[in-house]
């Protein structure tokens, strides 16, 4: 369903990869790898469309992408944690689906807040939370958001252990209902099975 | 057809443009010196006395053609800007960037040139005229665009930045050269009119046709050689600019 | 348009929660106003002559001061990427943040300008003539803004820069909207500056939210 093939990026002067390929199927996930500064992120922003590549081509169902179908199967996760300091994780998450045209009703997205174990935390402003916590109101996304592919760039960061087993054991469910997943890491990640890119 | 597309297409790489624009920037600076040459011998010399305004109206051989240019290129920077925005062609972007700073300078000139002829004629070095007023905010599009491009790191962003700005510009310039016309005749009535010379001479008509020229001749030079710095610059990393200033 | 909507309802929360933001611009709109007399002197006939300058000068320099944070915040934050990759439209979410600058940073000088107005002196349907080019004005102001704070996004010096590329822009509204209360004062009729910061206005809409979108999209790169 994925399909990339030749793309290459350039910051600056300096090339970073060139002739990247790969192609993921339902089920399937890919781990990007590759030191610091190897391009991962550039890689990640190019695949969903933030950027445009120096050369390549992303297919997505057949089309090329960035499609309207493609935004709408793709949930994208990067560094910055995409959350209003001054509003509580409850109306985070509501007004970011509404953003996407979504209509999330309350009970779905405190079961979502919930699951990621933010329990009492849903209607303090996200300003008072901790790191940590912030990234789990962005995780949450991936429970309101109804989509295929999940683009999820070094997600694991800033988690403590609970989380990165909780987030694997999300990831996993993910694929087994069908999706995908294209993620960074440094570290070894908790999900079983998954193609490896190196960069 | 095709054959000609591709032809077109070839020089808008940097590499081949550069030793392109090289051999061209001689013919325009001879150019410009030929007509600045005729074109000054008949502004000063051939052309008559002004009845009214004696000899000091002479300032609009120059004041005119900057004007002029400075109008002028604005629209063609605009124009290698959405050419840049829509095929992606990388040297659009640099020759937008060249021709600012020309363009910047003949607005200038035209201040300048103006507040020097408004002196004697109005009494005032300043004069709120429809055109210098016009002239003056063109003349701020050009910072606005140059300090914008100046501001962005990535050559590439910037090009784009400008690009828009540019653009944004080009539909704004007539609204405000329209509103400022407009707020001239509801405050001052009918003023003395800069250009409008009372029935011009041929010869001064001559004068000022050359003139333009040289400056056309002028504009171009420099801008082909600020776009060669500008390419040099850009792709001082590739292996053909390291051959080309060997 | 349900994104347009939840943009605006979203913008107008995060606006509520920090106060002080919006109401600095308000609070830099009437000191601005209050400062000329105190400059010029308290004659009445001069004040009233250049009231209409001074309210709209200071209501352009007011909607400047909120443009910078128009798209700052949710840059930093990631939101901006989040609405570009979004399935609703990049350009309608960009007109819902428009609509939300003019409501909170707009609308309020219009509804004070009139307020304003009588320090000048100025009568009642001079006043009327006054809010009218304001509520025709202003969003005008917040669509043209809205492009130079896309176009200076993350960049260096990025709000004095955007003065420098905004303000140009800015003088054909300036001049019909503070010529229309000329114009009506002087008893010439203030149609025909209306009809065109009208004919302006509908030209942005179309036009603004599509250049911002595009400025923002680089911006993102």
């Amino acid at each position: 369903m994925l399909k990339v093939s030749g793309l290459a990026c350039s910051r600056g002067e300096r090339r970073l990869f060139a002739d990247v390929g790969f192609s993921l199927e339902t089920g399937e996930w890919l781990h990007v790898q590759g030191a610091n500064g190897a391009g991962k992120t550039s890689m990640m922003r190019l695949l969903v469309g933030l950027s445009p590549a120096d050369a390549g081509e992303i297919h997505w169902r057949g089309e090329p992408a960035p499609s309207l179908e493609f935004r709408r199967d793709l949930v994208y996760l990067g560094h910055h944690a995409a959350v209003k300091e001054d509003l509580t994780p409850l109306e985070n998450l509501r007004l970011a689906a509404a953003l996407d045209g979504i209509s999330l009703d309350e009970r779905a997205a405190l079961a979502a807040l919930i699951r990621l174990g933010l329990r009492g935390r849903e209607d303090l402003p996200v300003r008072v939370l901790s790191a940590g916590q912030k990234r789990r109101v962005l995780l949450a996304r991936l429970l309101t958001r109804p989509a295929v592919l999940w683009v999820l760039d070094e997600a694991f960061n800033a988690l403590d252990v609970g989380a990165v087993q909780l987030l694997g054991e999300l990831i996993a469910e993910h694929l087994a209902a069908g999706g995908m997943a294209v993620l960074t890491s440094h570290q070894p990640l908790p999900v079983p099975g998954g193609k490896a890119l190196v960069l | 057809m095709r054959q000609s597309i591709v032809h077109w297409f070839k020089f808008a790489s940097p590499q081949s443009f550069y030793p392109l624009a090289g051999r061209m920037i001689p013919w325009f600076w001879a150019a410009a010196a030929i007509f600045g040459i005729a074109g000054l011998w008949i502004s000063f010399f051939v052309a008559p006395t002004d009845a009214q305004q004696g000899e000091g109206y002479r300032i609009i051989f120059v004041h005119v053609p900057a004007s002029w240019m400075s109008m002028f290129i604005y629209l063609v920077m605009a124009f290698w800007a959405g050419l840049g925005l829509a095929l992606n062609t990388r040297v659009s972007g640099m020759m937008a960037q060249a021709l600012a700073p020309t363009g910047a300078l003949m607005a200038a000139l035209s201040l300048l040139t103006g507040a020097l002829w408004g002196k004697p004629m109005w009494g005032a070095w300043w004069v709120w005229d429809a055109r210098l007023t016009s002239e003056l905010i063109l003349f701020f599009l050009y910072l606005g665009f140059m300090a914008l491009q100046a501001a962005i790191d990535d050559p590439r962003r910037a090009d784009k930045a400008g690009a828009i700005l540019a653009l944004v510009g080009v539909v704004n310039i007539p609204i405000i050269y329209f509103s400022v016309k407009w707020w001239n005749t509801l405050h001052q009535g009918s003023t003395i009119n800069l250009n409008k010379a009372p029935s011009m001479a041929q010869t001064m008509l001559w004068g000022m046709m050359l003139m333009a020229l040289a400056f056309w001749m002028y504009s171009i030079a420099m801008a082909l050689m600020r776009v060669r710095a500008i390419i040099l610059e850009r792709e001082r990393h590739t292996e053909w600019v390291k051959h080309a200033v060997e | 348009m349900n994104a347009l909507l939840a943009t605006v309802r979203r913008d107008i929360l995060l606006a509520l929660r920090r106060k002080s933001e919006v109401l600095t611009a308000v609070f830099f709109f009437v000191i601005v106003t209050s400062l000329f007399p105190l400059g010029i002197g308290p004659e009445p006939v001069l004040l009233k002559k250049i009231a209409p300058g001074i309210l709209w000068v200071a209501a352009l320099l007011a909607t400047l001061l909120g443009l910078p944070r128009l798209f700052a915040a949710d840059h930093v934050d990631g939101t901006l990427e989040q609405m570009a990759l979004s399935p609703s439209s990049l350009g309608l979410l960009v007109a819902g943040k428009i609509l939300a600058h003019w409501l909170l940073c707009g609308l309020p000088l219009v509804l004070l300008a009139p307020v304003l107005g009588l320090q000048f002196d100025l009568d009642a349907s001079a006043l009327g003539i006054l809010t009218l080019a304001l509520l025709l004005g202003t969003p005008l102001l917040s669509l043209i803004g809205a492009i130079g704070a896309a176009l200076t996004l993350g960049v260096r010096g990025g709000g004095v820069l955007l003065a420098l590329l905004v303000l140009p822009l800015y003088i054909p509204a300036l001049i019909f909207g503070a010529g229309a209360v000329e114009a009506h004062i002087a008893g010439l009729g203030a149609g025909g500056h209306l009809s065109l910061l009208a004919a302006m206005l509908a030209l942005a809409v179309f036009f603004a939210p599509w250049a911002t979108t595009a400025a923002l999209r680089i911006a993102l790169e």
